[in-house]
């Protein structure tokens, strides 16, 4: 490879036979912003042949979407697309025209949007409306585009539901929007966009707002409607794993350039770019285990207006040539076998004497966990959750009359012992958060105890405390939130910020209080200089550092990190996980991990505890329950995550989207109704609800037919 | 492990416009300030504002008469035209000056006409000695910023009313009562708004029942006649300001229930933001929860619906006077000027009577960009 010819390419010249359907060519949108001009996409060249998926791939801030926004006009004010050209040759015809050249209001956009491309969003409850039923929606991109009658369009839209898998789908056509679930819903947004069979689909992110389960089925829809109708898709995400499950071709965008391009297996195998390389890494993948240290892309992707000069990429690359990178422009350049890269190493009128080609990637072996973990199991608990409940009302009509329950957290037991970290998994829904803000009592659970022990203590029931002593448990107990731009007040500096805990326990203030930030800030990894700036100069991994810090603040014994790495990109989310694992040797910290994301889970959990509709179904520490599930659900769960190895489409355990109703949950086992393993007759019946129960040590189970299952965990099939 | 606990970034993003970091260091009211001056027109109605209040505050000093001179020789005077230079004469005789009037008395109706003569010259001066005042309620002084240097000449910018007064004196002296009479009735239906609108949406539950049922039972009272009821319950002895000052007040007692609404739905999205949790989870209690965590992170918005309130009672007390329902004679302020403006005969003489609605307009527009570039630039973080 050190001697492959790397040429410069001409796009057109080094095209695949068929002509492409789609071809960008230098294009160009800016946004005049008040900070300046940002150029989001900055000279994208990409080809989408026919029939086949090409996957954008990126962190947040790259101009994925706004590239798929500027193809069919949709980029809104400040906005416009400045230079370059959208080549699209519809099907047919053979004509191609070019779709830059067309306004943003022009009319014969409107012929090409929904007719010949179609595009699908990440929200898919925002981009339906609430007024209208499903059959509404469907029926009149029918009516509009294909002219059917109001019969025919509603025979149609349920032919189009029942298409895209929706279960009975004559009901649910009648149904709104916010009667159905995100999976549904997206179901649906598919269904408005095939309906009037276009050559390509743009799909922006279609599944990250899904649970992973849910992620599964509409990649296989995808999959399955391509198969069917030959069309081509242009796949935008930020996960590698998604990238492997779907993509034939992959384009990494940085800072609105496309990076590298090439085949998925060439990407995934043979990453080229330093920056294709990091982010790869980067993602922790489910089977590797319990890891010391992530390996991670330093810093952060920098604010458009704001390019490096030369190689956007330089100043957060291990391998950038001094003097070169950070002044010449790269080009893409072809290896020869249509992988392309735009980097400077592989130029050979750039690339210094001794430097080898393919990147040797300098950095410790991840160094798997040491046997002696603080944790010990001898110890009492910290914290030993009883059987706790947490109903929420649901109330109808003009009275509020309370009609059911929904059973947020059903009789939920287990301990967290000192010193480790405890995972929760599970889809939306199942209970996860709201078991965490039981235990930091931000909520008061229904029924049930929570015994924490401080120490050597007696133990106390939180579900009790009031006043002072709760107060007190709150100093021990802190959390993390998930959202790092919601949980920090935009009013106050860091100094307030952090310093309000040490305020309201009257333990520090004034320069004492400033001392305990500044060293706290310094902790987190961010310059005490930062003291007296507010959150909205930060980016939201620095934000999600001074989370940590005001949690950390008040040296608590138990840290309830909620979702706390799952609103940031892979690059950040590897640093902030490490943050937390240095911070939890330092001070000696235990932590409950609430998470969807079981690769970061497996990364750091001790144990994990994966609940279903408010019930713990499995429990184990963390090597056996990736390996050897024992219930179904956990099964599911584990083959739904995508992993970032090409050739890994196998046969996969898929769940039905279809939830069951929580207030009304069914008779007998709760996961029956999408398990592949259940047995009518047996786990169906009222009379049997499984109830948790212990089948090795440490390794409790819910599962009736936990006995004869032989279900398989990540490593079984991994080749 | 180090290089983990490296900063993400050597600083965080810089900003041009303001110093880059300055702006990370600036406070919410500081980019507030920032966004506000970028709005011309809103800028534009800042400047006429204070100016207004300004005349307000030095009314007797501005005006070159008092609101109880007049002159009956002069009813229904048209206005002057202040000219620099006199060219009447064999040469150019500059100095600020007017021409006098000459009068004529119609033989059947006896009525005086005004016209302005252009031999006469009335000299007028800066700093001139008139009717004596106290400025501030501290100096007693006789000096006016300007008018005739002889005060018995007789000096109508604007023109004179039915009695013979200065209109350019009366619209000063307006200024005082209309800018102000209507603030302690805003500020109090404010204060209303914001206790029982944030107690609404914090507390929420039968509490915030109760509130809305009261709010909407407010908002079902017809305005117009309870102002007509008022004005004739409220005691005959009390002086005309006194009346209307009550009036403003109960007025207030009624206008709070949109800001109450409006603090309720403020208070109830942000009830569910992380920080608010977070606040309550570092051990802050309720009345620190509301009072350092979520009122300001909306006291801009209330500033921007405060000023756009007060053109609101402006208008309130123009339209009460020019009913005759608020202040009366003697009591000085733009409605009760315009009250004279009612006559039809008055208006085709003395089109120059309806002056003071100018001062209205200008006043009420001001307030009214003033809050719309508030409300802009009120959420300087998006």
């Amino acid at each position: 490879m050190t001697d492959m010819e790397f040429t410069g390419s001409t796009l057109t010249a080094a095209g695949p036979a068929a002509p492409p359907l789609l071809e960008l060519s230098g294009l160009r949108t800016e946004f005049a912003t008040r900070d300046g001009l940002v150029r989001a996409v900055d000279g994208v060249d990409l080809r989408i042949p026919p029939g086949s998926t090409v996957c954008l791939v990126g962190e947040s801030g790259c101009g994925k979407s706004v590239t798929a926004r500027s193809i069919l006009g949709l980029v809104d004010p400040p906005g416009r697309v400045s230079g370059g050209h959208i080549w699209w040759r519809p099907p047919g015809d053979g004509e191609r025209v070019d779709l830059a050249g067309y306004g943003r209001t022009d009319p014969r956009f409107r012929q090409i949007r929904g007719q010949q491309i179609s595009m699908i969003f990440q929200e898919p409850l925002a981009a339906l409306s609430p007024m209208y039923t499903v059959g509404d929606q469907l029926g009149e991109t029918l009516r509009l585009h294909r002219g059917l009658s109001k019969a025919e369009a509603r025979d149609e839209a349920i032919a189009l539901l029942r298409r895209v898998h929706i279960p009975r789908p004559e009901q649910r056509v009648d149904e709104y929007s916010f009667q159905l679930s995100g999976g549904m819903c997206q179901r649906v947004m598919i269904a408005v966009a095939l309906s009037c069979e276009p050559a390509l689909l743009i799909a922006d992110e279609p599944t990250t707002a899904l649970d992973v389960t849910i992620q599964a089925r509409i990649l296989d829809l995808i999959a399955e409607l391509q198969a069917d109708t030959g069309m081509s898709v242009l796949f935008i995400t930020h996960d590698l794993g998604v990238v492997a499950e779907i993509a034939d071709e992959v384009a990494v965008m940085y800072l609105g350039r496309v990076v590298e391009h090439g085949s998925t297996e060439q990407i995934l195998t043979d990453p080229r770019h330093p920056y294709t390389h990091r982010l790869l890494r980067s993602v922790p993948r489910l089977g590797s285990g319990r890891q010391r240290v992530l390996p991670t892309v330093r810093g952060q992707v920098p604010h458009g207006a704001r390019r490096p000069a030369g190689c956007s990429f330089h100043p957060r690359c291990d391998h950038a040539i001094a003097g070169v990178c950070g002044t010449v422009d790269p080009a893409a350049l072809d290896g020869g076998d249509g992988h392309e890269v735009a980097c400077l190493l592989y130029d050979d009128a750039h690339r210094p004497a001794g430097r080898t080609l393919p990147l040797t990637v300098v950095e410790p072996a991840p160094t798997p966990e040491p046997a002696a973990t603080a944790v010990t199991a001898d110890r009492p608990p910290l914290l030993d959750v009883r059987d706790l409940r947490m109903l929420f009302p649901v109330r109808h009509g003009m009275f509020g009359r309370t009609t059911g329950q929904v059973h947020a957290v059903d009789g939920v037991s287990l301990t967290v012992r000192p010193g480790e970290t405890l995972g929760l998994v599970g889809e939306s829904g199942c209970g996860k958060t709201t078991l965490g803000r039981c235990i930091v009592r931000a909520e008061t659970p229904t029924s049930g105890q929570i015994q924490y022990r401080d120490g050597d203590g007696d133990p106390v029931d939180v579900t009790r405390l009031s006043g002072g002593a709760l107060r007190r448990y709150q100093r021990d107990v802190r959390t993390v939130f998930q959202d790092p731009f919601s949980s920090l007040n935009p009013r106050m500096t860091l100094r307030q910020i952090i310093g309000d805990p040490l305020v309201t326990h009257g333990i520090a203030r004034g320069s004492e209080l400033t001392d305990r930030v500044a060293d706290m800030l310094r902790r987190v990894g961010l310059s005490p200089d930062y003291l007296d700036r507010y959150p909205h100069a930060f980016s939201g991994g620095q934000r999600q550092r001074v989370n940590i810090a005001r949690a950390l603040i008040l040296g608590p014994k138990l840290v309830v990190a909620d979702e706390a790495v799952s609103a940031l990109d892979v690059s950040v989310r590897a640093q902030i996980l490490n943050l937390l694992r240095e911070l939890q040797d330092e001070f000696q910290l235990t932590y409950v991990f609430i998470s969807h994301d079981l690769s970061v889970v497996e990364a750091l959990c001790d144990r994990v505890a994966v609940m279903y509709l408010g019930k713990i179904v499995e429990l184990a520490d963390t090597a056996t329950l990736f390996t050897a599930p024992k219930h179904p659900y956990t099964e599911a769960l584990l083959s739904a995550v995508p992993v970032p190895e090409p050739g890994r489409r196998t046969r996969r355990t898929r769940l039905s989207d279809d939830l069951p109703d929580p207030v009304n949950p069914p008779d007998g086992c709760w996961f029956h109704t999408r398990c592949p393993h259940a047995v009518a007759g047996r786990c169906d019946q009222p009379a049997s609800p499984p109830a948790l129960e212990t089948v090795a040590a440490g390794h409790d189970v819910a599962c009736l037919r936990h006995a004869e299952l032989h279900l398989d965990g990540v490593r079984a099939d991994r080749p | 492990m180090t290089t983990t606990l490296l900063p993400e970034d050597a600083a965080p993003a810089p900003e041009p416009g303001p110093a880059p970091a300055d702006r990370d260091r600036a406070s919410q009211w500081r980019l507030v300030w920032w966004r506000f001056r970028g709005h011309k027109l809103a800028m534009a109605g800042l400047v006429v504002l204070s100016g207004f209040y300004l005349v307000a505050l030095l009314a007797s000093f501005l005006a070159p008469h008092s609101t109880s001179w007049f002159d009956e020789d002069y009813i229904y005077a048209p206005p002057q035209l202040p000219k620099l230079v006199d060219t009447s004469g064999d040469d150019w005789n500059w100095g600020l000056f007017v021409n006098g009037y000459t009068m004529e008395q119609d033989p059947e109706t006896l009525e005086l006409t005004h016209t302005t003569d252009p031999d006469t010259r009335i000299e007028l001066g800066f700093f001139v000695r008139g009717e004596s005042y106290s400025l501030l309620g501290l100096v007693d002084t006789n000096v006016h910023l300007f008018g005739p240097k002889d005060p018995d000449q007789p000096v109508y910018l604007l023109g004179a009313d039915h009695r013979g007064r200065d209109l350019l004196s009366l619209i000063i002296h307006g200024t005082r009562v209309s800018m102000t009479i209507g603030l302690v009735g805003v500020l109090l239906a404010f204060v209303l708004g914001v206790v029982l609108g944030g107690i609404s949406g914090y507390v929420g539950g039968k509490t915030d029942g109760l509130i809305q049922r009261v709010v909407e039972f407010f908002m079902s009272l017809p305005t117009l006649p309870l102002w007509l009821g008022l004005a004739a319950a409220l005691p005959r002895d009390w002086g005309p300001l006194q009346r209307y000052f009550a009036i403003t007040v109960i007025l207030a007692i009624i206008a709070w229930t949109d800001l109450a609404r409006v603090v309720r739905g403020r208070f109830l999205s942000l009830r569910t933001e992380q920080f608010v949790t977070a606040a309550r989870l570092d051990g802050s209690t309720r009345r620190r929860v509301i009072f350092r965590h979520m009122l300001p992170s909306f006291t801009s918005h209330l500033v921007a619906s405060l000023t756009l309130s007060i053109p609101a009672m402006i208008l309130a007390e123009t339209s009460l006077s020019f009913l005759g329902l608020g202040l009366q004679s003697p009591v000085i302020s733009w409605g009760v000027l315009l009250e004279q403006a009612q006559n039809f005969r008055a208006m085709a003489d003395a089109p120059w009577l309806l002056l003071p609605g100018a001062a209205v307009v200008l006043a009420v527009l001001s307030f009214n960009f003033v809050g719309d570039g508030l409300r802009d630039a009120a959420d300087p973080y998006r």
